[in-house]
């Protein structure tokens, strides 16, 4: 509680000074602390995001020897608000990165931050009230499920039924499905069912063991996710029915990967949404206090479609996502 | 039943002192015993209304194979439970085990190459770590006296977040030869019947003879009904109450070799939310949460109970996917009430 109120006083002071774009108040050989506050590796994706955050770094720091990153990882909420208070309090960041754990509970903690003038990124999951941060990075939900419903529309005949799993019930996952389908309108694609496979192995594993032994002709699969992609894979080679359909997944898995470099006719095609978008966040955010390069706003990646020909790029042999 | 009266009669009545009822009745389950028994046969009937294919071959091999992690789990957690303790750690412990035994394999193979032997010393250091793991839990229990919820919930934690550090946050998975040559474990079978459940029933079944007509059996119930009565009987407590949480280690470890060899892998979020399951699946089958009473094959019934409401509601689209969970709290209820109506009248 003390901590927050010396923050509030403090931002008064430079409010003023600070409002607008953030100037690195860098002085000549002072170094710029950076503060990285991301969830820890609970799951693929995650675990991703974390060594992308770890190997980016390490190479920042290698190439520009006036910053200085502190890296913290959170299991919950509750520790992710105290790890910004305490880089605010006894790191002196001048620069925040952060992938809130949740929007609503981190909002008013970031906004304590950029009100004490410091630079705040926010990446991935936007904060609950709009202009906060300086930059925005995230990843493009809608453009996830067009893409794929697109490879759809364009690979199968008019007539042909698909089975879809959907994530964890959340909005994220409701963008991306609501833009599935409405790509695959008017294409005469009829979706079977559609249930929750939680972005989990298992899960889609039996889920696609009982869509199997519920529909008697499955032209693909859009497993939405690579984790339950691979759960998806081994129900269907279970039943042998391997050649009856293709499967998409989705995130950029390097299993998945490989097998759309070696042309698996089971899964053509990938859908990134890349786990290294926090490097995209820290590089954007690091040009900001090495050049006078402008990197205020929003910066939104693409999801492409991951074929045989580019997926070289997308492939992170030493990731352990 | 002759069996209450043979060595031990007094731990045995006072285990059984809150279903005591004429001779004659004992003799057969008791109404109540019956009502998880009748919801799984009103599922059944419901599944096989539905949908024709429910009673396939395939999916009942689907659901009777799915159902034999979380199955043998619950064998060996009614004997915690039946005892007076409780594990939460199972679930965890599954992930953790699962990921030393893929990380074993994978290191032993240039030494062992592709071949039987480095599937059964895979096999040997699941069992292993599974003993050792409820080793330690029940070590904390009977000698460091801590409460079993806390014990298994600070395991729960630490195991999750070891075969997270394991996998480096991503997934650990086996080698591919590897891989195709254990595959069958989990996929193929004697007669027709996949081996997780041909494993299953000699749980099941082997669980059931140590319950019912064990001296271990008898003393488990004993020690969870009165453990001060237990201890002036001349029961080892301890020793009892360590040998269930043993016991649900190497079974835990036995699920883990049923497991592997299906997705073969492991990660942070494998055997998510199986310690609720099993748990679950015992109170269903009318063990008592609070100890005193066991009964292994409802234990059986209440696995299966779960894993069919699951496949019914994929099968037969019902409601939707976002309601999921709620059927599956109301029939989880509902079980239950039935049979404690019936045995409170």
């Amino acid at each position: 509680m003390e901590r927050r109120t010396f923050l509030t006083t403090a931002a008064i002071g430079t409010a003023a000074a600070a409002t607008g774009l953030s100037l690195p108040a860098m002085a000549q050989g002072k170094k710029a602390v950076i503060g990285v506050s991301i969830p820890s590796a609970t799951h693929g994706f995650m675990g991703g995001l974390n060594w992308h955050a770890q190997d980016t770094i390490k190479r920042l720091k290698a190439t520009y020897p006036n910053l200085e990153f502190v890296l913290a990882t959170a299991g919950a909420v509750g520790k992710q608000v105290n790890d910004i208070e305490d880089m605010v309090a006894t790191r002196n960041i001048d620069a925040l990165v952060v992938l809130p754990f949740e929007s609503e509970p981190l909002t008013s903690p970031v906004k304590a931050v950029k009100d004490a003038g410091k630079w705040v990124t926010v990446v991935d999951r936007g904060l609950s009230q709009a202009g906060i941060e300086d930059l925005y990075v995230a990843g493009d939900n809608t453009a996830f499920g067009r893409v794929s419903g697109e490879y759809f529309k364009a690979n199968l005949k008019p007539g042909a039924k698909i089975v879809v799993l959907r994530g964890i019930p959340t909005t994220l996952d409701n963008e991306r499905v609501e833009a599935f389908q409405a790509a695959i309108a008017g294409s005469g694609i009829e979706i079977l069912d559609m249930q929750h496979g939680n972005w989990n192995r298992d899960k889609a594993f039996s889920v696609m063991q009982d869509y199997l032994s519920k529909h008697k002709k499955i032209d693909a699969v859009w497993a939405a996710d690579d984790d339950m992609a691979i759960g998806v894979m081994e129900a269907i080679a279970q039943s042998g029915r391997q050649k009856e359909m293709w499967i998409v997944g989705g995130a950029g898995m390097k299993q998945i990967i490989k097998r759309v470099m070696d042309k698996d006719t089971q899964i053509p095609v990938d859908v990134s949404y890349p786990p290294a978008l926090i490097s995209t966040a820290l590089e954007v955010t690091a040009l900001n206090f090495v050049s006078a390069t402008p990197v205020y706003g929003r910066f939104i990646i693409g999801s492409t479609l991951i074929t045989a020909e580019n997926a070289a790029q997308f492939y992170f042999p030493d990731s352990p996502f | 039943m002759s069996d209450s009266t043979r060595s031990d009669p007094a731990r045995a009545d006072l285990a059984r002192a809150d279903t005591a009822r004429p001779s004659l009745a004992a003799r057969l389950p008791g109404l109540s015993a019956l009502g998880p028994l009748l919801a799984l046969i009103l599922l059944v009937a419901l599944g096989a209304y539905l949908n024709e294919n429910f009673l396939s071959a395939g999916n009942v091999t689907n659901v009777l194979a799915r159902s034999a992690f979380i199955g043998m789990i619950a064998v060996g957690m009614t004997f915690v439970i039946t005892s007076g303790g409780l594990d939460l750690s199972v679930g965890s412990m599954a992930a953790f085990i699962a990921g030393v035994m893929i990380l074993a394999m994978n290191a032993l193979l240039p030494s062992m190459g592709v071949g039987v032997p480095l599937i059964l010393a895979g096999m040997g250091i699941a069992l292993g770590a599974g003993l050792l793991a409820g080793l330690g839990n029940g070590l904390l229990v009977t000698k460091a006296r801590i409460e079993p919820f806390i014990v298994t919930l600070g395991t729960m934690g630490i195991f999750r977040s070891l075969v997270t550090w394991l996998a480096d946050g991503g997934t650990i998975s086996l080698d591919f030869g590897v891989r195709q040559l254990y595959r069958p474990v989990y996929y193929s079978g004697l007669f027709g019947i996949a081996w997780p459940i041909l494993v299953f029933a000699v749980v099941a079944i082997a669980g059931q003879i140590a319950m019912r007509h064990t001296r271990f059996g008898r003393y488990c119930e004993a020690i969870g009904s009165n453990d001060k009565v237990a201890l002036y009987s001349a029961v080892n407590v301890e020793r009892i109450r360590l040998m269930t949480y043993v016991l649900l280690g190497l079974l835990v470890g036995l699920a883990t070799i049923m497991y592997v060899p299906r997705l073969g892998s492991a990660s942070g979020s494998t055997g998510m939310l199986w310690e609720l399951e099993a748990i679950a699946a015992v109170i269903i089958g009318g063990t008592a949460l609070k100890g005193g009473y066991g009964r292994v094959w409802g234990t059986v019934i209440g696995v299966l109970i779960l894993s069919l409401i699951d496949n019914i509601l994929i099968l037969a689209d019902l409601v939707s996917p976002y309601l999921n969970g709620t059927i599956q709290g109301v029939i989880i209820v509902l079980a239950v009430v039935l049979q404690r109506s019936k045995s409170s009248a």
